[in-house]
């Protein structure tokens, strides 16, 4: 007797960036089949990069993504500035550190309370939410605004800022416009405290994952912009040999590339890995928060990263106070940086996760070759096997509660469809 | 009586960043009282829950590039009222009508390694392209206050109070010294549409258009400018060939002989 089949399918997942489908296959009481389908079309970024020059790569790569474009701009300037030799050290390495916590805060926010509450709150959206939970949805959505305001002074305005360039900025904000915003960032960490206190209420399914965590680790700070990428089974290496540890995959599903360690396999990038490879570089703040709701120094269930992820807005809006504390104007916004034959590599903590930049560029600075690897498409492979773990644990639920947890389960990834499919590749078997 | 019926709002995304669906999100103390004034009936980004159409007014973000979507943009005029594009890509094409400008083969020959698993059109195309659009809101991204006041327009039953006059005009009204008469710097805000703020200017950076072409823009006497102030042919025309590239002032601008 053939087992009953049955399929869950999701045709146009919802709050998450850009265009995806989840398919899943039943047999019987096995799962054997599993798909994130990205459908997404590919935009062709790194064919058009050819011929431009090696200035433009940060506004041009920005358009990627319009919820993280400071995580391609910031990506895109370090490897150019290490294609040319040029090393960016404070007080403007510190300037960059806290734009990208101004992008941190917003992406965060949104994701938290627009994107992820939902799911464990059981709404379809942030505006029914409101309905019932009016005052935590205001306290998200100003958190937000919070973000956006720290991004415009700094970078002119929140999506695609305008203020970075290789080298540097075009223009370094006074000790006043930063003072200004401090103000507000006050409120917003204890609107973040609130927000960690808020999240760790949620039920939580029990599900711990053995992941290959994968993230940047930089003595002395909690890795965003800069340091070397380590894993929780031994991988230490400098940015310039990620080609040497990392290979990417098509599969005829996606129109992104599935990541693997070479020496291994799927691996995990993202709030949780770096929460778990870096808690001890986090504010004292930040790591009170956590224990208080309910953390410990390692988390493997990705259902609560939305706690992380709350965790890491708090800490984001204490290092933005605190780099706003310690700033003083520098003499110039920007570092020369003249072009030289040679290829740079560069990554940095999108808020989704762990992204890499390559160029090769020539001696006029005219790009040649661009590769970039964005978080989500390194956590497709890991995003499958939840799913896969899941749907067989979960057999007993009825579709439309076994639906919505694969959803939700996709949704922890906070995954960024419109980043991933640049790369790659649409791919239909025909028959 | 009964309430009056609140006008139904759909929100559409074809081959884009997310960032300008994202400015409806970022109206963050507006997006509470809006939705109390229209009904968001389809929000994908947003929300589980699709109603069906037919909607009053559908925003429409991305470009088209795939035959799919080609169709899926007639089954959106059908059900919608008004149809407005908001963004560089709805609008122009955006960055990824950079491929109309080479060989599609050719660009997915060198990127690709099974050329024939490709399925794409060889141009990105604004909305315009393909049906009739009541309103192309500009800008890369776009400015969630211009949004707001396209979305109350077409509520109220009104034409959008958007000027099209430059980025010059912006400069003006924030006090921002010209860069270019004071420190040479190439800008395109002559021949750019308003409605950033002027915000590069102020930043002490030339405009780079990413608001597209204003009104009847004067771009031979830009050209001629930049050229002046010594930018070379190719990076003139790298200059127009950025976000909004497919755009028709600055395409002809860029094929132009004089850059």
């Amino acid at each position: 007797m053939t087992p009953k089949t049955r399929t869950i399918k999701v045709s146009a997942l919802a709050r998450v960036e850009g265009e995806g489908a989840i398919y899943v296959k039943v047999q019987g009481d096995r799962v054997v089949d599993v798909r994130l389908n990205i459908y997404e079309p590919p935009r062709f970024f790194e064919a058009f990069l050819r011929g431009r020059r090696f200035t433009e790569a940060p506004d041009i790569t920005a358009r990627i993504c319009g919820i993280c474009p400071v995580a391609y701009q910031m990506s895109a300037c370090a490897a150019m500035e290490d294609a040319c030799g040029v090393a960016v050290d404070d007080p403007l390495q510190a300037l960059r550190r806290l734009l990208y916590c101004g992008e941190w805060i917003q992406s965060h926010a949104l994701h938290v309370y627009m994107l992820h509450a939902p799911d464990f709150l059981g709404y379809d959206s942030v505006i029914e939410m409101a309905r019932d939970h009016r005052q935590a949805v205001e306290r998200g959505l100003e958190l937000k605004q919070v973000g956006n305001e720290l991004m415009a002074i700094l970078g002119g305005r929140a999506v695609h800022p305008i203020n970075v360039r290789v080298g540097g900025f075009y223009r370094a904000p006074t000790r006043g416009e930063l003072a200004e915003v401090g103000e507000r960032l006050r409120w917003a960490r204890d609107a973040a405290l609130e927000t960690v206190r808020w999240v760790a209420g949620f039920e939580f399914p029990e599900f711990e994952q053995d992941y290959e965590f994968v993230a940047l680790r930089q003595p002395g700070e909690y890795a965003i912009d800069r340091g070397r990428i380590v894993s929780d089974r031994g991988l230490d290496i400098a940015v310039q040999a990620y080609g040497d540890h990392f290979v990417e995959e098509h599969l005829p599903h996606s129109n992104a590339l599935h990541s693997r360690l070479r020496a291994g396999g799927a691996y995990f990038v993202g709030p949780l890995a770096r929460y778990s490879l870096n808690f001890d570089a986090l504010s004292a703040l930040a790591q009170q928060a956590a224990r208080d709701a309910g953390l410990g120094p390692v988390c493997r269930n990705p259902f609560r990263s939305i706690i992380v992820r709350a965790v890491e807005l708090l800490y984001a809006c204490d290092e933005a106070l605190r780099l706003i504390g310690q700033y003083a104007r520098p003499d110039a916004p920007a570092h020369d940086v003249l072009p030289r034959a040679g290829t740079g590599h560069g990554a940095t903590e999108a808020p989704r996760g762990l992204i890499y930049h390559r160029y090769t560029v020539d001696r006029e600075g005219s790009i040649a070759e661009a590769k970039i690897v964005p978080p989500t498409s390194q956590n497709q492979g890991q995003i499958e096997a939840d799913l896969r773990r899941l749907v067989q644990a979960s057999l007993a639920l009825p579709d439309d509660q076994l639906t919505w947890r694969c959803e939700q389960a996709v949704r922890n990834y906070d995954p960024c469809i419109s980043c991933a499919t640049h790369f790659l590749r649409l791919h239909i078997e025909r028959g | 009586m009964a309430a009056p019926r609140r006008p139904r709002l759909a929100v559409w995304k074809f081959a884009s960043c997310d960032g300008c669906q994202l400015a409806l999100l970022s109206c963050e103390r507006e997006l509470l009282a809006l939705a109390g004034e229209v009904e968001i009936a389809s929000f994908l980004e947003a929300s589980r829950a699709a109603g069906s159409g037919p909607y009053d007014l559908s925003l429409v973000e991305g470009s088209i590039t795939t035959a799919h979507d080609a169709a899926r943009i007639q089954h959106v005029r059908r059900v919608s009222k008004y149809l407005v594009t908001i963004g560089a890509c709805a609008t122009a094409g955006g960055i990824q009508a950079l491929r109309n400008f080479a060989d599609v083969r050719e660009f997915i020959a060198a990127v690709y390694a099974k050329p024939e698993y490709i399925e794409t059109l060889a141009t990105s195309t604004p909305i315009s392209h393909h049906v009739r659009v009541d309103f192309e809101l500009q800008g890369c991204p776009i400015n969630k206050l211009q949004l707001l006041e396209v979305i109350r327009a077409c509520v109220q039953g009104r034409r959008p109070s958007i000027p099209g006059h430059s980025v010059c005009v912006e400069c003006k009204r924030r006090g921002t010294v010209c860069v270019t008469v004071a420190r040479g710097t190439p800008c395109l805000g002559p021949v750019t549409h308003a409605g950033c703020g002027a915000i590069c200017p102020a930043y002490d950076r030339g405009c780079y258009g990413c608001y597209g072409p204003m009104e009847t823009p004067n771009t031979a006497a830009l050209s001629a400018e930049w050229q002046r102030l010594g930018v070379s042919k190719p990076a003139l025309r790298r200059a127009f060939r950025g976000v909004n590239a497919y755009a028709d002032a600055f395409r002809k601008a860029s094929e132009s002989d004089d850059t």
